[in-house]
């Protein structure tokens, strides 16, 4: 069973891989983006953990709709809202329960991958977050270590794709050959989740 | 790269309080990230709010004050700025007439203010939303984000403006902010790219002796690149590129644009060559404005903008407007 603490340690987790690979996000961003993406997370994931740490919410619903709201509110750009609406309605799907299963996490992640899918109108093969995200949640049900190499699978596999939604859109064909930043930052989320459970089993 | 800066992230910050010193009829909130012109709320007027990323300016900030925008929101550089500073603007400068945002299409503003519009309802604020999206270079837009906002934005955020500082109703605003898009269309070419504060360092590789024909005002590179061309070979190829999709019957109002780093003397060239095609072309050319307006930080190169004009639109143009970045008649 999951519990807030198990959740706002993956937050924490993620933060410090976001902080880790930002030069890398940054890079990543740079031909196909604005070289931002790397210092726009890593703004609003230190932003999350601070407001975590002052006010440390009881129930794993509820961590994840402030992380959400914090990412919303410090992260700009288009990462802002869809990182947001990815935990906030993640948090809103799980409720009020103060623990909640693996199996009922998944649930909860795929309405919030949905959520993304809605707000930024893309699917999977636009080169977007979703090629990490949604090969992610579908694994999800199998183990945490599942949908982490599904996510960075999915992340490299976004390096031959055309992008068709953001920024990188307008490069058309030149933005094939370049892995998307954001798919790249989805799987870091992924990264700290398999990290926070090993770390909790020892 | 060589900047004058402290850190890359204060950049933001830092400028906001230098703004802050020398246009006294603004009042900025280095905090939040809001500028405001310092008399709002003013009664009975439709507010107009705008914001995108920091390193266009003039834009967003530059346009704030009588005849105008009410308020602008920058984001940090080439990022759009988050929900809580638009409605925090949309607070700021609503009178109970309503609030027209003032959106580029770009996937983050989209989303930004979108999620902002909702917010601002909820505290009893009426909101409208026009989208600015003139850039020609940007093709099957089926596939992409759209075209993006780019010079319209000026043309959108004045006239409006000057229909909100009429009276006129928000509906009434909104769709002249539309009206005037619709009949918007640009195109901008860099001869460099751009080093933002946070990468220190050209965010794309233009090399020396090419240019990009069709860039973005972040440097996201159009249609194609070319050997260097002369400034009157650029004019021929940008004007008739924004001609094949405006087809004006009206005259228009021009936007030579500078980039950020392309020198007047440069840009009133380039505008000579503009006013010569336009002319062979037929077009009527109801104004002209040659400057840096529409910028992206340290690039080099200009867009070309058209707008096509009514006698209304080219009544509101003329207007009277006092900002820091446009200013005429008062």
């Amino acid at each position: 069973m999951l519990d807030a603490a198990f959740l706002r340690h993956w937050l924490a987790s993620a933060a410090a891989l976001v902080d880790r690979e930002a030069e890398r996000l940054t890079e990543l961003d740079s031909p196909i983006g604005d070289a931002d993406h790397g210092s726009n997370l890593q703004r609003g994931f230190a932003a999350v953990v601070a407001t975590l740490e002052k006010e440390a919410p009881a129930t794993p619903g509820a961590v994840l709709t402030l992380a959400g709201r914090q990412l919303i509110s410090t992260v700009g750009g288009a990462s802002g809202p869809l990182y947001g609406t990815l935990l906030r309605r993640t948090g809103k799907a799980l409720g009020d329960a103060a623990e909640v299963s693996e199996q009922e996490f998944a649930g909860a992640l795929r309405a919030g991958v949905d959520a993304v899918s809605a707000l930024g109108g893309a699917a999977p093969g636009d080169k977007t977050m979703l090629d990490a995200l949604v090969p992610a949640v579908d694994a999800l049900t199998e183990s945490f270590r599942a949908a982490r190499d599904a996510a960075n699978e999915g992340a490299l596999a976004t390096t031959p794709l055309q992008a068709r939604k953001g920024r990188a859109s307008y490069l058309g064909e030149r933005s094939i050959g370049h892995q998307d930043p954001g798919a790249t930052s989805s799987a870091l989320l992924f990264d700290a989740l398999v990290e926070t459970a090993e770390a909790g089993r020892e | 790269m060589k900047m004058l800066i402290n850190v890359a992230e204060t950049v933001v910050a830092d400028a906001l309080r230098g703004m802050a010193a020398a246009h006294p009829d603004l009042t900025i909130d280095v905090e939040n990230r809001v500028i405001v012109r310092r008399d709002a709320p003013v009664d009975g007027k439709v507010a107009l709010v705008s914001g995108g990323g920091s390193g266009h300016e003039p834009l967003h900030g530059g346009f704030v004050g009588p005849g105008m925008l009410s308020a602008a929101c920058p984001g940090e550089v080439f990022t759009s700025p988050v929900p809580d500073q638009m409605v925090r603007a949309a607070a700021a400068v609503d009178s109970g007439a309503g609030v027209l945002f003032v959106v580029k299409n770009y996937t983050g503003d989209v989303l930004n203010f979108d999620m902002a519009a909702e917010l601002a309802e909820d505290e009893g604020i009426q909101v409208a939303k026009v989208l600015v999206n003139d850039d020609v270079a940007v093709t099957d837009s089926l596939y992409t984000a759209g075209r993006r906002g780019t010079g319209a934005t000026l043309y959108v955020e004045k006239i409006a403006g000057a229909a909100a500082d009429e009276r006129q109703p928000l509906e009434r605003v909104e769709a002249i902010a539309r009206q005037v898009n619709e009949n918007t269309r640009s195109f901008g070419v860099a001869l460099s790219a751009c080093s933002t504060p946070a990468k220190g360092s050209p965010t794309f590789d233009l090399p020396s002796g090419e240019l990009e024909l069709g860039v973005g005002i972040h440097g996201e590179p159009g249609r194609e690149r070319r050997p260097m061309m002369t400034s009157s070979e650029i004019a021929d190829y940008a004007v008739d590129v924004v001609l094949q999709d405006l087809q004006p019957r009206n005259p228009v109002l021009v936007l030579v644009n500078g980039m950020g780093a392309t020198p007047l003397l440069e840009l009133y060239g380039f505008n000579a060559e503009a006013q010569r095609v336009l002319t062979e072309r037929g077009v009527v050319v109801a104004h002209t404005l040659v400057g840096n307006y529409v910028t992206s930080l340290d690039m080099a190169g200009a867009s070309v903008t058209l707008c096509q004009v009514d006698e209304e639109l080219l009544r509101l143009w003329n207007a009277p407007v006092r900002t820091a970045g446009l200013r005429w008649g008062m």
